[in-house]
């Protein structure tokens, strides 16, 4: 539910923010994008609010947004939980703005079942055939004889977009039964509230309420997430509009910093410096 | 005015206006008049607006994808490279959940309707009508968070025997009648008066038990169900309903309390009885009104958006078979509040366009539906003033 209001005020900030162009930005810094950075960029933002007295402004409208606000110049930051894709790049050019990514910190791609559910691992390619709707019986992938619910994030999402890219494939169609949330939270309570349900997540949202598979074997957990043995991961990025300076510049350098580090750690997410 | 005489002058003198009051009062008139023109023009001219802007961003979808795919294919991936815009599913959802909905929320609202204004004393009505209106009240969201977290559940875990109660309330009163009617039928030819009672008592026997069978090998089938995921087309219809029923309710109470005492009282006078006066006089006088409730309420469940975002599960695709209210389905609405974040020029412009493609046809079906119940309206009213 706070989601949905968290949707509804973030348009509304993209509103007041187009309205008021880079006035804003110019005494402050304004983040915009990916719900799955989301609770990086909020704790980071108090801290540096906090440290250096600088407004920061954070709204969480998908990774697409992001990447449209920072075309438009609308925001300072784009925070995306995917690469920025080859359109937006050539939008990004038309306009003059020249994208610079760097790496926020790690994130692990959860897949969940519910807790009754005993599979306890799955390969790449079983998780691909569910989701492509060849896998329709959980007796196919070695569990009990019931049918498999699929649950998929909405296609504004840099999770759904990283999980069709890793997992499924970027030319194949997820099946069109798959049920579509709105976010990691809706995900995680559908999932854990349905027999035959499989989701995924990111990893510091997947806790006890669902139950983790591993994949190919692996375990999603934050050290194997950081040492790349668990197949599912990928990196979030702050993106600015050419090579950061000033205030702009100290915060995307936060997830260097020993304090950026803990907070990261705090969240649930994985440090990549 | 002058010529009048001196003595009635004075007394008149009160009633005359002089020519300037009276510019003056011309003047204010018709700036009284002119702003409320004003004021009922800009209403007119926004809903053009509106359509004329959703059309001019809605057309630019057709030019670019035609309009086969869009209509007729049911592969919804626009995000997909290539994408693929089939609506066909998205708009069979949008119909199937509103008409489930109406399946509900008529026949209740209806006879709520009824009860309200011809059955309940007045004194009882007066607190009844507001608590129904109430259910208007209520934002869709928290109708959307109780069809997630408690009717989705609850339709999940005990899915089978929720529908085999349903189906025993709702299927016995009327086999029930079913069998009364259909044995009285059968025996009036006998005319032995207590031959035919014998005779109706062994048919009411008969077919009571044959229906108490065919009531209960239903049931049991029904019980077996088991429902895979609650946020699907049923949940959604019956939240709908909910959200559709004060409208209902609310409208047709109004249109068969219109009906008058006269029309009431001169059926009474002929000596029919309350069902008789309440089947054969008040609801045919009604029904345009009672039509006008529905398809308000009809527009309310199509329309609605947060409700089916939130419950339906949001899957493209078209049940399997046809009429399996169990599955996910997916709306024009919801599409259009979930895939606004991403569509942008930036990310391809079909996309984009597609979100207005769908308002359009939301905005036309309602358009047409509206058209169709004026029509009939003054259908109605032509017959009931003997034209």
């Amino acid at each position: 539910m706070k989601k949905q209001w968290g949707r509804a005020l973030s348009v509304i900030a993209l509103v007041v923010i187009v309205a008021n162009g880079r006035a804003e930005a110019k005494n402050g810094i304004v983040l915009d994008g990916s719900t799955t950075v989301g609770p990086i960029a909020k704790s980071f933002a108090a801290f540096f609010m906090n440290k250096y007295h600088v407004p920061v402004t954070v709204s969480e409208s998908g990774s697409g947004n992001g990447a449209k606000s920072l075309i438009n110049k609308s925001c300072d930051i784009a925070s995306m939980s995917r690469s920025m894709k080859p359109q937006e790049l050539a939008a990004a050019k038309t306009k003059g703005v020249n994208p610079v990514s760097s790496v926020v910190a790690l994130d692990g791609l959860a897949i969940v079942v519910h807790p009754s559910n005993p599979v306890k691992t799955l390969t790449i390619a079983q998780v691909a055939d569910i989701y492509k709707g060849r896998v329709t019986n959980w007796r196919q992938v070695g569990g009990p004889n019931f049918p498999i619910v699929v649950i998929q994030r909405e296609s504004n999402s840099g999770t759904q977009e990283s999980f069709k890219d890793l997992v499924v494939g970027k030319e194949t169609p997820v099946v069109g039964s798959a049920e579509t949330q709105a976010s990691n939270g809706a995900v995680k309570s559908r999932v854990s509230l349905t027999r035959g349900a499989i989701g995924f997540l990111g990893l510091g949202f997947a806790d006890a309420s669902v139950k983790k598979v591993a994949v190919n074997g692996i375990y999603p957990t934050p050290l194997t997430v950081k040492n790349g043995s668990y197949p599912l991961s990928r990196p979030l990025f702050f993106v600015t509009d050419g090579q950061p300076s000033g205030f702009v510049k100290q915060f995307v350098e936060l997830p260097k910093s020993a304090d950026g580090k803990k907070i990261i750690k705090e969240l649930g997410f994985v440090n990549k410096y | 005015m002058n010529g009048d005489s001196p003595a009635t002058a004075g007394r008149s003198s009160a009633f005359i206006v002089s020519a300037r009051k009276r510019k003056l009062q011309k003047i204010t008139r018709m700036a009284g008049e002119s702003t409320l023109f004003l004021i009922a023009a800009v209403v007119a001219i926004i809903v053009l607006f509106i359509f004329y802007f959703v059309a001019r961003d809605a057309v630019p979808f057709f030019q670019i994808r035609g309009f086969s795919e869009f209509f007729t294919k049911t592969d919804w991936y626009p995000a997909d490279d290539p994408p693929r815009f089939g609506a066909l599913a998205i708009i069979y959802g949008s119909l199937m959940v509103t008409a489930g909905s109406a399946l509900i929320a008529v026949p209740m609202g209806v006879s709520a309707a009824i009860c309200l204004s011809d059955v309940i004393p007045f004194s009882v009505r007066q607190y009844v009508k507001p608590i129904i209106e109430m259910l208007a009240a209520i934002p869709s969201v928290a109708f959307g968070f109780f069809a997630l977290v408690i009717l989705a559940p609850l339709l999940q875990n005990f899915g089978g025997p929720i529908l085999m109660w349903t189906w025993w309330l709702i299927a016995s009163p009327f086999l029930l009648l079913a069998v009364i009617v259909v044995s009285e039928l059968l025996s009036t030819s006998i005319q032995d008066d207590s031959r035919r009672r014998v005779v109706q008592r062994i048919l009411v026997a008969v077919f009571g038990l044959l229906s108490l069978l065919f009531l209960f090998f239903v049931g049991k089938h029904l019980q077996e169900i088991q429902i895979l995921t609650g946020t699907n087309a049923l949940n959604v219809s019956i939240i709908l309903s909910f959200m559709a029923l004060p409208t209902i309710v609310s409208v047709s109470e109004d249109a068969l309390q219109a009906v008058g005492r006269d029309l009431r009282e001169g059926s009474y006078a002929l000596g029919a009885t309350r069902a008789e006066t309440i089947v054969k006089i008040i609801l045919p006088a009604a029904s345009s009104g009672i039509l006008a409730a529905v398809i308000l309420g009809i527009m309310r469940s199509l329309g609605e958006t947060m409700v089916v975002w939130m419950a339906s599960g949001n899957s493209s695709h078209v049940p399997e078979p046809w009429y399996n209210y169990l599955e996910s389905v997916r709306t024009l609405t919801a599409t259009i509040a979930g895939d606004m974040g991403e569509a942008d020029q930036v990310t391809g412009s079909a996309r984009f366009h597609v979100l207005f493609a769908m308002g359009l046809l939301l905005l036309v079906i309602s358009f047409i539906s509206n058209f169709i119940s004026e029509r009939i309206v003054v259908r109605q009213r032509k017959v009931l003033s003997g034209q």
